[in-house]
């Protein structure tokens, strides 16, 4: 469905990555908050995370002896992604609506 | 390469199994009835979805209660092939007042055949949001959101 795949956006095909970072979307997180709230190992978050840190969508900071991790501010990548995601979802959507006013009209 | 256009827009298509015009109609006249129906910017809950149909129009939602919330204004209105709107919400999923931050959509309807359309939509000038939009918060994280949408589409499909 997709006609274009931008850079950074193909990070989120994961769906792991995605929960990441919908979870992120709701407030900056360490990597065992993360993993407590997904059903994800510890070490499998941490992958992911770089993944998405590789992709500029998320960036981290150090506090205390465990790093913060969140949707990166300085960027549009997850602006982008976010809107992508939006969008991909909508047009679904919009086709059901209009396939099925198609079908009626037959 | 990364492009300055793909660096500050998304870009999607999907094909529809409809006439080039009923296209162009559902996606504009009847927005309301496939719009993803949690991402509203109204207080309340949200009672129809108005797409005043020429440029210079406005786009706005009707609240149950009667209030109106105006997200988008109309920018080109060329049926049955394209469509300009503006996209006046914040990264707080706010409405923007500010002009000059605002970004916009385009969306092309290109036949494929009688029966069967392209649909292709850009929305650029992503920049022009500037920072802050890490709190959309309201639409990616609450649980009615992104599931909300899935669920609806798959009622659609089951209706078919």
């Amino acid at each position: 469905m997709t006609a274009y795949q931008l850079d950074g956006l193909a990070a989120l095909g994961d769906p792991t990555r995605r929960s990441i970072f919908e979870q992120l979307a709701e407030g900056p997180s360490s990597v065992g908050a993360l993993a407590a709230r997904l059903p994800v190992s510890r070490p499998a978050v941490s992958q992911h995370l770089k993944v998405l840190k590789e992709a500029d969508l998320v960036t981290d900071r150090p506090e205390g002896n465990r790093r913060i991790y969140q949707l990166n501010p300085d960027g549009l990548g997850a602006l982008r992604a976010y809107l992508d995601r939006f969008w991909n979802q909508a047009l679904p959507a919009f086709k059901g609506a209009v396939e099925q006013k198609a079908k009626e009209k037959q | 390469m990364t492009t300055q256009i793909a660096d500050t827009a998304v870009r999607t298509s999907i094909v529809v199994d409809a006439p080039q015009q009923l296209a162009f109609d559902v996606f504009t006249q009847d927005m309301g009835g496939w719009w993803p129906p949690d991402h509203h910017i109204l207080e309340g809950e949200l009672a129809e979805m108005v797409f005043e149909l020429r440029a210079g129009g406005r786009i706005y939602d009707v609240g149950v209660d009667g209030s109106e919330c105006q997200w988008a204004r109309v920018l080109a209105f060329e049926p049955p092939g394209r469509v300009v709107i503006s996209w006046d919400i914040t990264t707080e999923w706010k409405l923007e007042t500010d002009l000059a931050r605002t970004s916009e959509v385009e969306v092309r309807f290109v036949a494929e055949g009688p029966e069967r359309t392209r649909v292709e939509l850009e929305h650029r000038h992503l920049d022009r949001h500037g920072e802050g939009w890490q709190n959309m918060r309201g639409a990616v994280g609450s649980p009615g959101g992104w599931q909300g949408g899935l669920q609806r589409f798959a009622e659609h499909l089951g209706a078919r």
